[in-house]
C-alpha cells in the first residue's frame, strides 16, 4: 500500500516539476479561461440572466481542463517514456492516480484566477458553487486523464480528445450549474460525488488495460 | 391521409428504409466477399495445379 | 458462434411472423388512444427500438468485460458489432422519437423529453467510439481501449439519465407530458409483440453482420496464406 502511494507521490512530483521548470501549461491555461471569459461578456446579449453567466462558467471550465488535458500525456509521449513507466510501477493504476492528481493541480490553479475573474466580472459565487466546481474538478481530471490516455494511443489525438471528452463531461456540467443557480444545491452536490465515485472507480480499474500494448 | 397518419407512416417508414439500406450495405459485402473467395478460390486451384505439374 | 448456431434462419423467420402479428395487433386490434389519437402508434415502434438500444449497447459492454477479463479472441468483434447495431437503433431511437414529438407536440425537438436528450448524449458518445477505433492501429491495445470505452458507456447511460433529470429542473420546465403506458390488454399485447419482434430481427442482424466481418477477417488470412 504505502508502495503503492509513493509510486503515485513520485509521478505527481515528477508531473509538478516538469511543469514548474517549463512553465508552458499552466499559464496558458489560466490566460485562456480569462480571455474566454471575456468574450462571453461579449457573447452574451444585454438582458441575459445572471443564470446563463453561470452557465458560461461552466464551458470555459470544461474547455479550460480540456487544454490541459490534452497535454496532460505530452512529457510521457514526447520522450517516449510512457513504456518505461508502464514497466517500473507495480500497479498501472498508479500512473493514471499519479496523472490524476497532477492534472488536478494544474486545474485549481487555473480555477483560483479563474474564480475571482468570474466573480469580478459577472456574479458572485457561494459556497455551494465552489464545492461544486471542486467536485467537478476532481471528476474532470479522473475521466479526463483516462480518456486523454486513449487519444495519445491513436492518431489525431488533439481531435479526438474532446470528442471523447465532451459527451463524459456533460453530467458534470449539470451537477455544476445546479449547484450555482438551485436554491437546493444538495442534490446536485450529491450527484457529483456520486459521479467521481463511479468513474474514478472506473478510470482506476480500466487505465492498465488502455496503456498496455 | 391526416396529419396523424402521416407521421405514423413516416416512423414505420422510417424503421423500414433504415432496414433496407442495411440490407443493401450487407448485400453489397457479401459480393465483396463472393468476389474475393472466387479469387482466392482459383489461386489455390492455380498453386495445387502447379504442384501437380511439379510432382 | 457461426451463422448457424441457433439457427439463424429460423430466428428471422420468427422475427417476420412477430412482426406480422405487431402490425396486425398495432393497427387492428388495439384500440386508438383516447388524448394522442393515431399519433400514439407511434409508441410501438419507438419505444421498442429504444430498448433494443440499450440492449445492444449492455450487449457491446458485456462482451467487452469478457475481452478484458479473459483475452478470448472473439469479444472483439463481438463487442463492436453490438456497440454498431446499438448506434444504428439509437439513430432510430432519435428520428422516431422527432417524429413522434412532431405528432404530439407540433415542434421536431424538444428539450423536455428526457429520453430524447438522454439518446443524444448517447448517440455522441458511441459515435466517438467509432472515430477512437479507426484512428488507433489494429491489434491488442486497439480491443482494449475500446472494450473499456464500451464500459464506460454503460456506466453513463445511468449518470446521463440522473443528470438530464436534474437538469430538466432548471433548464427547461417541464412543458411537454405524455400519458404513462396506461394500455389495455390488447394494447400491452401489440407492445410486447412489436419488442419482441424488434429484438430478435436486432438479433438476426447482430449475427449477420458479425459472420460478415469474421469472414473478413478469415479471408485476410487465408491471402495472407496463399500469397507465400
Amino acid at each position: 500500500m504505502t508502495a503503492y502511494l509513493g509510486d503515485v507521490a513520485a509521478l505527481a512530483r515528477k508531473d509538478l516539476r516538469l511543469e514548474l521548470r517549463a512553465r508552458d501549461t499552466l499559464p496558458a491555461m489560466a490566460l485562456f479561461v480569462v480571455a474566454t471569459l471575456v468574450v462571453f461578456h461579449f457573447a452574451l446579449p444585454g438582458g441575459a440572466s445572471e443564470d446563463a453567466a453561470y452557465g458560461l462558467l461552466w464551458v470555459a471550465l470544461v474547455f479550460t481542463a480540456l487544454l490541459g488535458l490534452g497535454r496532460a500525456w505530452a512529457p510521457e509521449s514526447e520522450a517516449g517514456a510512457l513504456d518505461g513507466l508502464v514497466l517500473a510501477t507495480s500497479d498501472r493504476s498508479a500512473i493514471w492516480l499519479g496523472k490524476a492528481l497532477a492534472t488536478l493541480a494544474f486545474l485549481v490553479a487555473a480555477e483560483v484566477v479563474a474564480l475571482p475573474a468570474f466573480a469580478l466580472f459577472f456574479a458572485p459565487l457561494d459556497g455551494p458553487a465552489l464545492l461544486g466546481v471542486l467536485l467537478a474538478s476532481v471528476g474532470i481530471c479522473a475521466v479526463g486523464s483516462l480518456v486523454s490516455a486513449m487519444a495519445a494511443a491513436a492518431r489525431g489525438r488533439e481531435v479526438l480528445l474532446p470528442l471523447l471528452f465532451l459527451p463524459l463531461a456533460i453530467p458534470l456540467v449539470v451537477g455544476g450549474v445546479g449547484s450555482s443557480i438551485s436554491p437546493e444545491p444538495g442534490a446536485y452536490l450529491a450527484f457529483l460525488g456520486l459521479y467521481d465515485a463511479v468513474f474514478a472507480i472506473l478510470s482506476w480499474a480500466a487505465f492498465e488495460y488502455v496503456v498496455t500494448e | 391521409m391526416s396529419a396523424g397518419e402521416k407521421y405514423v407512416a413516416a416512423a414505420y417508414g422510417v424503421f423500414l428504409v433504415f432496414v433496407l439500406v442495411w440490407a443493401a450495405i450487407i448485400a453489397t459485402k457479401l459480393s465483396r466477399l463472393e468476389r474475393e473467395t472466387g479469387e482466392l478460390a482459383r489461386l489455390a486451384r492455380a498453386r495445387t495445379a502447379g504442384e501437380q505439374g511439379d510432382g | 458462434m457461426s451463422i448457424t448456431r441457433p439457427s439463424l434462419s429460423a430466428l428471422a423467420a420468427l422475427a417476420v411472423a412477430l412482426a406480422a402479428a405487431s402490425v396486425l395487433l398495432t393497427f387492428f386490434i388495439a384500440p386508438e388512444d383516447a388524448d394522442q389519437g393515431l399519433s400514439q402508434k407511434i409508441f410501438y415502434v419507438h419505444v421498442p427500438i429504444a430498448l433494443t438500444a440499450y440492449a445492444c449497447f449492455g450487449l457491446g459492454a458485456w462482451k467487452a468485460l469478457r475481452l478484458l477479463l479473459t483475452r478470448g479472441e472473439r469479444y472483439d468483434l463481438e463487442s463492436y458489432t453490438g456497440i454498431h447495431q446499438g448506434t444504428i437503433f439509437g439513430a432510430l431511437t432519435l428520428v422516431t422519437g422527432s417524429i413522434w414529438a412532431k405528432a404530439s407536440w407540433g415542434v421536431w425537438w424538444t428539450w423536455s423529453s428526457n429520453q430524447l436528450v438522454l439518446f443524444l448524449v448517447l448517440f455522441l458518445f458511441y459515435c466517438a467510439y467509432f472515430m477512437l477505433r479507426f484512428s488507433i492501429e489494429p491489434g491488442p491495445q486497439r480491443e482494449r481501449i475500446s472494450a473499456v470505452y464500451a464500459l464506460f458507456g454503460v456506466a453513463l447511460i445511468p449518470v446521463s439519465f440522473f443528470a438530464i433529470r436534474l437538469a430538466s429542473d432548471f433548464i427547461h420546465p417541464t412543458v411537454f407530458t405524455r400519458e404513462g403506458p396506461q394500455m389495455t390488454g390488447s394494447m400491452f399485447a401489440a407492445f410486447c409483440a412489436s419488442w419482441a419482434a424488434i429484438t430478435l430481427l436486432a438479433y438476426v442482424m447482430y449475427r449477420t453482420e458479425l459472420a460478415g466481418k469474421r469472414t473478413d477477417v478469415n479471408l485476410r488470412e487465408l491471402r495472407e496464406a496463399l500469397a507465400r
